[in-house]
């Protein structure tokens, strides 16, 4: 027993101590497990065999909230990783702690490596960067929701299944339809907060919080209980009390359903595309996320949800410029190509996008270019750049009670949401004293 | 004669229970003074700054109105658990005592839930309640009656309750089984003789001197149902919906975890301090004497 945990502890030191002889060891937690773990995996694998000077060492540390946690308690402990990749609602979590972060515009300048902050696609660089333009952390992940339409729902209701859906009234009559023949669910979805709150609002070029959404200072308060909001909402509501809309749970439980073909529309993530396309054994089509046509200024753009790269403090010069390579790397327009290609993520760059448009992949995969032309039809404005909101994962929590209660018809939208409203202000003035 | 096994060195007692002081030191009272200590400041998730509020998490607490329905949601939550875990236990054991032909067999099936992690039991109870896929969701729709726990909050509590039951019912099947064998089988013959029947000899003598196991658990199951459940409600409805089944600390995780609000969440750690400890002391003081050792 001695001898083997001699031996054990040998081989862990040699492990340990002989590529940090040879290159820089590069600490990388993440939330990625199951495929994307994998490509994530790939992506590393091909940086570690493109140069000897760095080694990525990427860790799966839960899901999202968990790999924060873990992030968190590991700065504690003076533990913490070169990267961690942190989900878009913990950004203003992770802005907050200016002594923790190393802003990624800083890593890459006192790198001396080439970095061009124009060269990313601005709707999605935005989300993680400062109100005057510079970068904080990388776009690793993102994705924006769409509308999945199974065809041959629409079909079997009678209706072509070519029809318009670029607006809510339009959904509104094939609802109609598809009840009147007798599907029992016409329209479901994901991340209600995040599709029908979050991004509503900026697709309607209607404010979510005050100061920019939050950008611009962390005495925001909450405005999404206007009045496009409780609108959209107040009908939501009344299509889930006739029927023609089925609520099935706080994050993306409305997907198995949708895959197994009983929901007819489905409004979900631009990355649940994979998924429904190894799945669905019926003719489907992805469509731009509706929008209301009274509503003037809409469709604006859509925003992101997914996760972005953050460096922490604290390491050598030696390993931050490892970090820079590795970021560098991961820009490249081949990797994004790939990345966006095999995940349905967006792609960060341009560069990126050109390339895949060029590979004539949104040919052989139709619809899977909506998510860019929904998020880059237009400058994102104020209300459209994004969401940078303390304690915003609890919020969305608020939000997802809220809107049970209209659903089940205890409440009414405009009480529901000037509920959730109060109830988050509160969570955003502790947030406020916590980082004053 | 008084027999005494008595130390002839003052401080060899202190050294042997020495080692089972340091445990209960380093992980009970080091935490639960940490918790209280931080209940008293409002510090940012990494620890790079803090301030002091003094009783502020507490107001802040008690001002929020979610907070106190809460109170309501963990009293009819830990009932309904605790009173279903245990009669349910009670009756399973009143039956198994009563079989020879394979008894081992029933017991050891009866017992196995109890080795099954409590997400893993939410995940479980989740499969065959989910409201499209489910098929107790399904057989209950046949029957015209419509089961959707992710709106309807009554479901919901059912749903969790069941889940968080199930799992303790094995446990307390275990010491009901044990107890009811304690029982001396001449006193329950006798009165057979004198023509009580089974009902009668059950609430007159065996639950009775089965007390001291009843209140054993009654302690347990509320502690259980207060601090073991998290993984349950975490799986089945994380709370919802709206915050029908947000029990107090089902709160504590997610200010802490998801909110990083570590001072909110100290404070209600302290709040549940003080309410368990109040709970066993009552229990102690006014149900214990009615139980018979």
């Amino acid at each position: 027993m001695k001898k083997i945990i001699a031996a054990g502890v040998v081989a862990a030191l040699m492990s340990g101590v002989a590529p940090a002889s040879a290159a820089t060891q590069i600490d990388f937690w993440h939330a990625f497990t199951g495929r994307l773990g994998e490509l994530l995996d790939e992506q590393v694998a091909k940086f570690n065999a493109s140069q000897t000077d760095y080694t990525v060492v990427a860790t799966n540390k839960g899901n999202y909230s968990e790999t924060l946690n873990a992030g968190i308690a590991a700065f504690r402990a003076g533990e913490q990783p070169d990267i961690l990749q942190v989900f878009e609602v913990g950004t203003a979590t992770m802005m907050g702690a200016k002594g923790a972060i190393k802003p990624v515009y800083e890593v890459m300048a006192e790198s001396g490596l080439p970095f061009d902050q124009s060269a990313y696609l601005a709707a999605v660089a935005g989300y993680y960067t400062t109100t005057d333009g510079q970068m904080l952390s990388l776009p690793y992940n993102s994705s924006t929701p769409v509308l999945y339409v199974n065809k041959d729902a629409l079909k079997a209701a009678g209706l072509d299944p070519e029809m318009d859906l670029s607006t809510w009234e339009q959904v509104g009559t094939a609802l109609d339809a598809l009840k009147a023949a007798g599907n029992k669910c016409p329209l479901t979805t994901a991340w209600q907060s995040w599709v029908h709150l979050e991004n509503l609002s900026a697709y309607h070029n209607v404010p979510f919080a005050t100061k920019e959404n939050g950008f611009a200072g962390v005495d925001t308060e909450l405005t999404f209980n206007g009045e496009v909001q409780v609108k959209h909402i107040d009908t939501l509501g009344q299509w889930a009390k006739d029927g023609k809309f089925i609520y099935s749970g706080r994050r993306n439980e409305g997907g198995a359903p949708f895959r197994a073909g009983e929901c007819a529309l489905f409004t979900e993530s631009s990355a649940g595309y994979a998924g429904v396309k190894k799945e669905a054994t019926f003719d489907f089509a992805i469509r731009p996320l509706p929008y209301w046509s009274d509503v003037e200024g809409a469709p604006q753009n859509t925003i992101i949800g997914g996760a972005s790269l953050w460096v922490m403090q604290g390491q050598t010069p030696e390993e931050y410029k490892g970090v820079a390579a590795f970021f560098n790397f991961l820009s490249s327009a081949d990797i994004q190509a790939k990345w966006h290609q095999d995940t349905g993520y967006l792609p960060i760059t341009m560069a990126a996008y050109e390339a895949t448009k060029a590979s004539g992949f949104y040919e052989a995969n139709p619809g899977t270019d909506i998510s860019i032309i929904q998020m880059t039809g237009k400058a994102p404005t104020a209300n459209s750049k994004g969401l940078r909101l303390g304690s915003f994962d609890q919020i969305r929590g608020i939000i997802d009670e809220e809107l049970e209660g209209v659903w089940n018809g205890s409440k009414s939208a405009k009480d529901a949401l000037d509920s959730a409203v109060s109830r988050g202000d509160e969570l955003l003035r502790r947030f406020e004293q916590a980082n004053r | 004669m008084e027999k005494r096994v008595v130390f002839d060195n003052r401080w060899l007692p202190y050294l042997l229970v020495a080692p089972q002081l340091l445990v209960t030191f380093v992980f009970f009272f080091w935490p639960a003074g940490q918790a209280i200590y931080q209940s008293a400041f409002i510090p940012d998730p990494f620890g790079l700054k803090t301030q002091f509020v003094g009783f502020g998490n507490f107001e802040y607490l008690f001002g929020n109105r979610y907070y106190r329905e809460s109170f309501l949601t963990t009293a009819v939550f830990s009932v309904l658990v605790t009173v279903s875990a245990m009669s349910f236990a009670l009756w399973l054991a009143v039956l198994a005592d009563r079989v020879i032909k394979g008894s081992s067999a029933y017991r050891t099936l009866l017992i196995w839930p109890y080795a099954v992690a409590p997400a893993i039991a939410g995940v479980l109870w989740l499969f065959m309640f989910n409201p499209f896929t489910g098929i107790i969701a399904w057989m209950l729709s046949q029957m015209g009656y419509v089961w959707n726990h992710n709106l309807d909050g009554g479901q919901a509590m059912a749903l969790v309750v069941a889940a968080s039951a199930w799992k303790q019912i094995s446990y307390n099947f275990l010491f009901f089984l044990a107890g009811l064998q304690a029982i001396p089988k001449s006193v329950i013959e006798a009165a057979a003789i004198d023509g009580a029947s089974f009902w009668r000899r059950f609430w007159t003598i065996v639950f009775p001197l089965l007390s001291p196991t009843t209140f054993f658990l009654l302690v347990v199951n509320i502690i259980y149902a207060f601090f073991d459940t998290f993984g349950v409600i975490h799986t089945i409805t994380k709370g919802g919906p709206e915050q029908s089944t947000t029990i107090l600390v089902y709160k504590v995780f997610s200010d802490g975890f998801v909110g990083q609000d570590l001072g909110s969440s100290a404070a209600q750690s302290v709040v549940l301090l003080l309410l368990v400890g109040i709970l066993t002391v009552v229990q102690f003081r006014f149900i214990e004497r009615r139980v018979h050792y």
